[in-house]
Parts: C-alpha cells; structure tokens; sequence
C-alpha cells in the first residue's frame, strides 16, 4: 500500500446549502397538486364526523387503541380482523414495487412525507426570504437586523407548521374536538403532549434543516429501489446524445444544453442530473420543467432532460424516437405487480362483505388433552371466544356437529346460551363429553363442528375443531 | 487535491490508497454532522454514566446521581398494583363463596387471580393444567371425582387446612391401614377381584365371590359396601373409572397391602384469605365443581 505524500484527502464534508430556485411547469402544477391533497387528507381528515350510533365514537377515521379498535368510516376492524390491516400493508408494499418499476422513485419525488413537507418549507422560504439569489446571498451576509428578521419569521412560520403537523397526528388516535380542547387547556394525556412536541421537533428540523439528508443518508428506500428498476423503467435522465458537447448559445458544433445550470439551480438534492442517475436523485422532475422552460426560450424542443428509459438509448443515438411511455410501463413485470396488487384488494373487498356480526375462535385445551370421568365418559375442554359486534346485548346459543355421539356443556351454567354484551368478547369454557364406551370416546381423535347462533339474528357461524379420546 | 488522488478515467477523489498495484478506493467523505453526532453520543454516554448506575464497584456498582434502580421500580410497581387490586381482594373476602359466581366482575377477578395462584403453588403437584399425576398419586382436579368434597367450601377447606399434615391441626385426616398384616397375599387376590368387579372390570368371578366377604368386613366400613367411598374420611369411591393410585390389578393389589396416604400442605399459613378463595373459585370452576348441598 501506499499513501499520497500529498495533502490528507477529507474523511468528513460539511454540508454544501441547497438553495432551490423557483420553477414553473407542468410537473411543478402537478407536484403542487399532489401535495395539496396529500396535506389536505393528513389535516383534514381527523375532523370528518361519521355516526355510528350511540357508545360508539363519531370519528370517521379513528386508531382507537385504548379499546383496541380501528374505525374507518363504515368499518370497524376487531384485534382478531388485523389481516384487513396486514392486506392493506401488502397492498402498499406492491403498490411501491409497481411504482418503482415502471416509474423509478415516483413515490420520493412526489408522495413522500420528507419530500412534501421540504416542499412546503421551501416555499415559506421563497416566500421569506425570496428565490435563489436573495437567499444565497442572505446566507453568505453577515447577521444584521433585517437577517436576523426573516430568519426568526421564517423560523416561527415553520414551527407553526411543524405544530400543526404533529398536532394532526394525535387527532388519529382519540376524539379530535375534546383532544384539541383538552390540548389548549392543558388537561391532555403527558403522552400527547409528548408525541406533538416530538413530531413537530422533527418536522421543523427535518424540514427547514435536514432535507436532502435524509435520503441520502438516512432513508433504506433508495438502496433498495434498484432492485425494483430495470431498463424499461421511466427515470429522470439527460440526452447526452443530444447536449452534449455543451457550450453557450451559438458555439459551432455545440449541443442542445447551454450550460444554463437551470436543473442544477432548481434541484432540491443540489446535484447535476446531466451526470446521470445517482443514489441522491428523488426524480422530482423539477429539472425537466426548468430545461424545458431553456429550450423554449432557445427555440429547440423540449425533453432534453426527460422521462426515459434505459432500453431507448440505442435507439435514440441511432436518431430514432423513443418508445411511447405505455411501451414501458405495460410489460409482464408490472402487469404481475397490477394482478397481485388487485388480487389482494378483491380479496380484502370479498372478505369485508363476507364477515359477519358474530366470530368466535376455539381453542381447544390440551393439557391434559382429555379428562376420564367417573362414570368412565371422556370430557375435552374448549376456550370458546365469543364475540358480537352488534351494538346491543345479544344471546348466543352454542351447539355442536359430529358423526360422533357428543354432548356439550357450558361451565357456569346448566344452558346452552352465553349473554355477551355489545361490542365485547367473552371467553366461555366449554365441555364436550363422549359417553363411556363410544367411539369417539375410545379413539384417538374425531373431528366436530362448534356452532354459534346469534338468537336474535339467527345469524350463525362455526369453527372445527378436534376431539380427543383415550386411544392412542 | 492532486491528479495521483485521482482516477485516470473519471477524475473522481480517492483516498489515495492504492492495492495491487491499481485498486483504488473512492473518497465519499461523511457529512461533518456525521462526525459531531458522533462526539455526541460520547457526552452523552459520560453523562449517562454519571445519572444512572454504571460503574462496578466491589460490593455495588455506582449508584448514579438519579438514584435509579430497576428493583425498586419493581418493587413500587408491585406496590401499585396490590394497592389497586385491595378493594376488589376486601370484596372477596366478604363475599360468600358461593355467591362469587354471581358477580361477574369479582368472578372474572377470582379465576384470573386463582389462575395465578394456582400456577404458582399448586401446579409443581396437580400440574399446570390441573389433570394431576397418576403415577405420583396427585389427584385430578379437573373431573368429577373428590376424595374430600368438590362443592367450592370444601375446595376452599383442602387448600386451606390441607391434607394429613402435622403442621394444621384441622387438616383433612384419615389413614388406610396397611392390610399385609392383616390378610393373607390369598385373601388380598381376592379383594382385588372383588374391587375388579365393583368398578365394572375385567376380573375372575370365583375369587371375586370369595372376596366380597373379606371386603365387607375390611373395607366397606370406609369405602362402603358398594364402593361408594366416603367423603367425610377421604375414602375414594372404588366403583367408578378413576383411580388415584392406578386401577390395574397390580396397583390396586399394591394399595391394599401396603396403601400410600397423600398429604397435601395447608396453605392458610402461606397464601392471603383472598388468595385462598380466589384459588378455590379457578379450581371449582375447572369442570368438576359441585353445587353446595
């Protein structure tokens, strides 16, 4: 090995300020658009009222963890219904591969909470403190009155905003009229106080100071996106073909980029995308509005940073035109993930339809597996849950179904019917006895059916389960 | 930064080791924040170690400023809960046993308690599910067959008093006399067949019929005429199908001649008047629990 005898190359970089600059175009509107229904939705919707009915919480989206229930306008997802919850966390998770594949980091330049809030705490800045020029040239002043000003303006603005985003969050999990009442007055939970000053601690700095570091440094999604991306992918790249060699306008044999630093200049990561794909582009598309923004003032057409696939390359250089979008997006890959993705949500659709107003889950005790009584008959005992998720008492009525000669009893009671309050669960021990000498009784397992009904209803439903005897 | 700092193809700053004559290693420097959240947590670590306990001592290590200490987090845990359990404990405690089962609330307090009473004290015996142990002659808890009274005062008397203890002068008492001594191994063969026949087994009628004499004079006295066993003494009923000791021609030989007399401890000295009923209320409600007559 050997060392340079030259200077000690740095080990640590202080970070270089990114100072966006305002952009106009197609993808900035939709951007724009994208983030004033993802933030309406996020503040709004905590106050959307849904009446469900006395006892029961009149909030339409609720994460009711005290009562271990979760409330989505007409659903209301039980602890034992969680697969409705994992369904929709696959749903997302495919979603993403979807995405990914046929649009690259579609879900980081547009949808991801850093990037939105780092959006909007951008724009506060601009509107503080002004666009790129003002603000370069207020951060390399020194700290008069008037900078000490807009800092503390735009400082206040974003802490504001930062309060009210961690303020949303825990409207999520309780009534958000008597929480907000509660908050203001002082009378709220310490762990709500908590979880606000936490959240708004860390969008004010991960907002207004962080930004770009947090996916470059902090986030897994881009080390794993690259496994999702392939060449038919749509990405944010630059016609190299095409610019290059750069130069001013008007330099004989030069390409298409000028040399403007407008996609530099407008991007919130602080890179050059003329460098092609790096781990540090959110492929917000702001520099593609920027360049075109150049080229039409320059009279050339626009896409010179664009929306491209690797795939096209060759055919681009040879002085083709690229593929139509749908050529890429719709190829057997995300038409699997658009299948799968489906898949789970009929499923997830089917199963709310099919469920019913009453469950119960059988557990049946082992040990002992079985109990030899008196008279020489064979008991096995069973764990009975017993749910109604009726808003009234209800009276349910268990039975059972064999080929077996079985009987059943209740602990606690010489009836066959168990009361369970509205909306709750009640664990019911449960007795199944083969009489002495019966087949069920002298084998080693029979199979049987459990039965509830619902007496008022006449809803039913059922679980098998197993009997043991004393065979081996 | 030099050209030597460099690679000759793309111009990008390596750290300017070189392997193998041409390996090269990118220069990708950390952010400088990197560095200081790094000096941080170092503070932070010293001045944890002086809030709470760290260093190791001979006897006790440092106690730390905050005078943290898991135990006794453990300890006012405990405290806390028993103290908000105390009401619900007095209310059983002046509740009739026998009307526990009425109020759900306190029902639902004695099973879930009970439950845990049970695993703690009783389940090294009875076992953890309640069946017993034949082989040991633990009794099961969980059918319909008591030796000493299964409606929940009786349960409630045997876990408090216990059974052929020296250290409960109430305990449960009773002994079955070893009949070795008393009846030839001919005579013992033929109460055996005779036991055989009462419980419905297999067994040989001639030797039976000679046995029921020896069995009214020996053992009917206790165990009935029948068989039907006698709570007030401990007496097992011998004409059903469960045996504590084995119901094999051989276990049941082996018990008349030289019998075993299980003792259980009286837990009155151990456990709380409410863990005693609370016990006895998961024990009654496990399958075999009788009504009070």
């Amino acid at each position: 090995m050997t060392t340079a005898d030259t200077q000690e190359p740095r080990l640590y970089a202080a970070r270089e300020p990114v100072f966006p600059r305002r952009v106009k175009g197609r993808f900035r509107t939709l951007k724009w658009w994208i983030m004033g229904v993802t933030l309406g939705i996020y503040y709004v919707t905590p106050w959307i009222r849904w009446d469900r009915g006395p006892n029961l919480p009149d909030q339409a989206v609720l994460v009711d963890l005290a009562n271990r229930r979760f409330f989505f306008f007409m659903i209301e997802i039980w602890p034992h219904e969680f697969y409705f919850v994992a369904g929709l966390l696959i749903m997302a998770g495919l979603g993403l591969f979807l995405f990914t594949s046929a649009l690259g980091r579609v879900w980081c330049g547009y949808a991801c909470p850093q990037t939105v809030w780092t959006d909007l705490f951008i724009l506060v800045e601009r509107w503080i403190e002004g666009d790129r020029n003002a603000r370069v040239r207020l951060w390399h002043q020194k700290w008069d009155a008037r900078k000490t000003r807009l800092r503390l303006v735009k400082w206040t603005v974003w802490l504001l905003i930062a309060l009210a985003t961690g303020g949303a969050w825990v409207f999520y999990f309780t009534d958000a009229p008597t929480l907000l009442r509660n908050l203001l007055t002082g009378s709220a939970h310490p762990i709500a106080y908590t979880t606000v000053a936490v959240l708004t601690a860390t969008t004010f700095f991960f907002g207004g100071f962080f930004r770009e570091q947090i996916c470059i440094y902090a986030c897994p999604w881009p080390r794993i996106q690259a496994a999702m991306m392939d060449e038919d992918t749509l990405t944010i790249g630059y016609r190299v073909w095409r610019g290059e060699p750069r130069g001013k306008l008007g330099t004989p044999g030069a390409g298409d980029c000028i040399d403007c630093k407008a996609c530099v200049n407008v991007c919130p990561m602080g890179i050059d995308i003329r460098n092609g794909q790096q781990l540090a582009c959110i492929t917000c598309a702001l520099c593609i509005d920027a360049c075109d923004d150049v080229m039409a003032k320059i009279g050339r057409p626009r896409g010179l940073i664009d929306y491209l696939a690797l795939s096209d390359e060759a055919r681009e250089r040879a002085g083709k035109p690229p593929r139509s979008a749908w050529r890429h997006i719709l190829r057997p890959r995300t038409l699997l993930y658009t299948a799968l993705y489906a898949a789970v949500g009929i499923a997830l659709v089917v199963a709310l339809f099919l469920r019913q107003e009453i469950d119960m889950t059988v557990a049946p005790v082992r040990n002992p597996t079985f109990v030899l009584l008196s008279d020489g008959s064979v008991r096995n005992t069973y764990d009975v849950r017993l749910r109604n998720m009726n808003l009234e008492d209800r009276t349910f009525r268990l039975s059972l179904t064999s080929d077996a000669l079985l009987r059943i009893e209740l602990e606690g009671t010489e009836e066959l019917t168990v009361e369970v309050p509205a909306n709750q669960m009640v664990l019911q021990r449960v007795y199944v006895i083969a009489p002495a000498g019966t087949p069920a009784a002298e084998a080693h397992r029979t199979g049987l059916r459990l039965w509830v009904e619902d007496l008022t209803s006449t809803d039913r439903a059922y679980r098998d389960t197993t009997f043991n005897g004393r065979g081996e | 930064m030099t050209a030597e700092n460099r690679t000759p193809q793309e111009q990008i700053e390596t750290t300017g080791h070189v392997w193998d004559d041409d390996l090269r290693e990118y220069n990708n420097p950390l952010p400088r924040w990197w560095l200081w959240t790094f000096y941080l947590t170092i503070i932070w670590g010293i001045g944890y170690t002086i809030a709470y306990p760290a260093w190791p001592l001979i006897t006790q290590a440092t106690p730390g400023l905050l005078g943290y200490s898991t135990r006794a987090e453990v300890a006012a845990e405990i405290a806390r809960v028993q103290a908000a359990n105390a009401p619900i404990e007095q209310r059983l405690v002046e509740t009739e046993l026998t009307s526990v089962a009425a109020d759900p609330e306190l029902h639902q307090f004695a099973l879930n308690a009970g439950a845990a009473v049970f695993r703690t004290n009783c389940a090294q015996c009875h076992g953890a599910g309640a069946g017993g142990v034949q082989a040991s002659g633990y009794p099961n808890l969980l059918d319909d067959d008591w030796l000493w009274g299964g409606d929940i005062e009786a349960i409630a008397f045997t876990v408090r008093h216990g059974i052929r203890n020296a250290t409960d002068p109430d305990a449960r008492f009773s002994e079955m006399p070893a009949f070795a001594q008393v009846l030839s191994a001919d005579e013992i063969a033929q109460v055996t067949e005779h036991v055989l026949a009462l419980s419905g087994q297999e067994h040989d009628a001639a030797l039976a019929a000679q046995g029921a004499p020896l069995f009214l004079d020996n053992c009917a006295s206790c165990h009935g005429e029948a068989g039907e066993g006698m709570r007030d003494l401990g007496a097992p009923r011998l004409n059903d199908a469960i045996w504590l000791y084995g119901g094999s021609r051989e276990a049941i030989a082996a018990q008349i001649a030289a019998p075993r007399n299980g003792v259980m401890p009286n837990w009155g000295d151990r456990l709380s008047e409410a863990q005693i009923r609370a016990v006895a209320t998961y024990v009654h409600g496990l399958g075999g629990g009788e009504t009070l007559q």
